[in-house]
């Protein structure tokens, strides 16, 4: 009898009391969330207010002002080469900095970039997390992970309520990340210390309707 | 060493008390206000043991299917009976790969099994990439807590290790500029290592993925970067459906350091091509496991999450930290765990570490009834002739004394008469030792029985 089938052979005799007619549960059991439905406003507010509990830093702004946005963000952190996932947008990225094709970068030259620019998937409002699921706009995992400082645009209507609903909009063939707040560490005496070896700056825009 | 003698010690460091229990308050606070924010938390929990339950009783079913939709998604699935085949699978995976360095996450399991020592005979060396393993690595020490395994060592400690061992001149005590220094020391090695290993956090049988919770990107490295990537698994780590994330993932945050989330979760099913590593393994271990499945009471024990909520509630375990368990998982549920994955031979005494005042069962997120556990093993020890004989036969004789009527009145007039002198009296051997913090209770002059037959 080789590994596997000792092994299986080992759980079933483990499991000789469970009837044999038991069958195993797959239902779903929706719970953690109300049922509800907030709005769309709502849902950006909490996320702004979540996110902010982990002192990422995050600005409002509006499609008209959204380059202005991460040009500033940018100049801010000195960063002038800036990674981008492939699918996003042209009114996305300001002319100030200088864009390089982040699908083509190994890890050495992605090293070597300032920040990297992407969107994501969708974000969570009950625990400000972004999710990354290496889709054109979130590019492969490296390129938010490599580079030291993350800018990440969420859009308003890709906000949802909690877990629950992300995982059931979710592609589970796809690598995904869910990011709350910038790496850290609690290791030495419980001090908190932002920036370990993820990106030790993210930034998040959220994008907004009109107002 | 017995835990006795391994607590003793551990009672007089008085700095390594200050430690501990600084740190169980602080994060125990912080997992209570966590907790206390959601509404259904009592639902999640019965979720949460629910869940988990469901898996362990078709665990056959799980299993198979986790291995088969993770084939289809271009992983390779090994299955070692104990710790020295997962070694060896692990090894021949690394020397296939011409490695004579991997990078590791953070992983109990890979503790149980002491891998690092299996690498390192055959002339490879893991290097621990998160910061609290990366000090007890450095300091050749051991861990003394699940989530904070360095938390026994103050910053002036660890700044002195980094000096001495990593050669670093100009570090501080400040946790900053120690951060800092060992993002500089691993960051060549988290970019260029081609092997990586790690644990689990859950694994979904239905779509064939792995997750890992974590804090620092040390994980997101070691999972994204390398070519290859090896998972070393317990059988139990399974979740049966996707969704069942959704349950567990608020559930172990909140538990576990008092986060809504942890800074990174990564899911990861197989081999994505152009994204992370292209050659993908996972290592199922049995290794005791299915020795506590076959226990149906100890079974519970497998629905573990790791979270360590019930450490930082533990009277016990804030006394005398975690390396007195002398076991890869301390605590009560190290109390539970460690003796069932050896069939009692090894950490047999655990189960008596603990004044079974239950603090442990009320914060388990999946509603572990530990001190039932604990008192099943203390009586399985007994029927399994693991004690001394003089504890059996006393016990014996208890259970024939309140067997029958007479002999419990008889016992009972015994007590009556003897109060006086036995109180006073030396007590001999181990009754000495429990005598010494316990006062007898008052043996009142007259039983209630004598008084109702008087009446």
């Amino acid at each position: 009898m080789n590994a596997r089938e000792e092994m299986l052979d080992r759980v079933r005799r483990a499991l000789a009391d469970v009837p044999s007619d038991e069958r195993p549960a797959f239902e779903p059991r929706p719970l953690g969330q109300d049922s509800a439905a907030p709005s769309t406003k709502a849902l950006a507010d909490r996320f702004l207010e979540r996110a902010n509990d982990y002192s990422a830093s995050v600005r409002r702004t509006t499609a008209a002002n959204l380059a202005a946005t991460v040009a500033e963000i940018c100049r801010s952190h000195a960063a002038k080469r800036i990674a981008l996932a492939p699918g996003l947008p042209r009114s996305w990225v300001p002319s100030e900095i200088e864009p390089i094709d982040g699908s083509r970068l190994d890890t050495a030259e992605l090293d070597a970039v300032d920040g990297a620019l992407t969107g994501c998937t969708l974000a969570i409002a009950e625990t400000g997390t972004l999710v990354l699921d290496g889709g054109a706009r979130c590019g492969a995992r490296a390129l938010t992970l490599v580079p030291d400082l993350h800018v990440c645009v969420v859009e308003e209507d890709q906000i949802v309520d909690g877990l629950p609903q992300a995982l059931a909009a979710l592609q589970p063939k796809r690598p995904i990340t869910f990011v709350s707040g910038p790496s850290a560490t609690s290791d030495i005496e419980l001090d908190r210390v932002e920036g370990v070896h993820g990106p030790r700056r993210l930034e998040i825009v959220l994008l907004g309707g009109g107002s | 060493m017995s835990f006795r003698e391994a607590a003793r010690d551990a009672l007089a460091d008085s700095q390594m008390r200050a430690n501990v229990r600084r740190a169980t308050r602080t994060i125990g606070m912080r997992r209570a206000a966590a907790v206390a924010e959601v509404p259904d938390w009592e639902e999640l929990r019965h979720a949460g043991a629910s869940i988990k339950e469901a898996t362990l009783r078709h665990l056959d079913v799980h299993l198979q299917r986790f291995e088969s939709a993770l084939q289809q998604a271009g992983g390779v699935v090994h299955w070692a009976l104990d710790a020295q085949q997962a070694c060896e699978i692990v090894l021949d995976i690394v020397r296939a790969e011409r490695a004579t360095e991997v990078i590791k996450v953070k992983s109990l399991t890979t503790d149980e099994i002491q891998l690092n020592e299996a690498l390192s005979r055959a002339g490879v060396s893991a290097i621990e990439t998160d910061l609290a393993e990366m000090i007890v690595q450095l300091a050749g020490d051991r861990q003394s807590h699940i989530l904070v395994p360095a938390i026994h060592r103050n910053r002036a400690e660890i700044a002195d290790l980094f000096r001495q061992r990593l050669g670093i001149e100009d570090v501080d005590d400040d946790p900053r500029s120690l951060t800092a220094a060992a993002r500089e020391h691993l960051r060549e090695r988290l970019l260029s290592v081609p092997v990586a290993i790690s644990g689990a956090n859950f694994a979904i049988a239905e779509t064939g993925t792995v997750c890992i919770v974590e804090s620092e990107g040390n994980g997101r490295m070691c999972t994204t970067l390398p070519r290859t990537l090896i998972t070393v698994m317990g059988i139990e780590k399974l979740l049966p459906r996707w969704q069942d994330l959704g349950v567990m993932l608020q559930l172990l945050p909140r538990s576990a350091t008092g986060e809504r989330m942890s800074p990174y979760t990564s899911l990861w099913t197989g081999v994505t091509p152009g994204d992370g590593p292209q050659s993908f393994h996972v290592v199922l271990l049995d290794a005791g496991r299915t020795d506590a499945l076959a226990d149906p009471v100890g079974r519970q024990s497998l629905r573990c999450i790791r979270c360590s909520a019930c450490l930082n509630v533990c009277p016990v375990y804030e006394r005398t930290g975690g390396q007195a368990y002398e076991s890869i998982y301390p605590g009560p549920i190290g109390a539970i765990l460690a003796p069932q994955l050896s069939r009692l031979e090894r950490n047999g005494d655990l189960p008596d570490a603990s004044t079974l005042c239950g603090a442990c069962y009320e914060v388990c997120p999946v509603r572990i009834d530990i001190p039932e556990v604990l008192v099943h093993l203390r009586g399985r020890r007994v029927r399994e002739r693991r004690v001394g004989a003089g504890e059996r036969l006393a016990m014996r004789a208890l259970a024939a004394t309140f067997a029958r009527r007479e002999s419990y009145e008889a016992a009972q007039r015994a007590a009556q008469i003897g109060r006086g002198p036995l109180r006073h009296a030396f007590w001999p051997g181990p009754l000495a030792a429990w005598r010494q913090s316990r006062d007898l209770p008052e043996v009142p002059a007259q039983s209630f029985r004598d008084w109702w037959r008087q009446r």
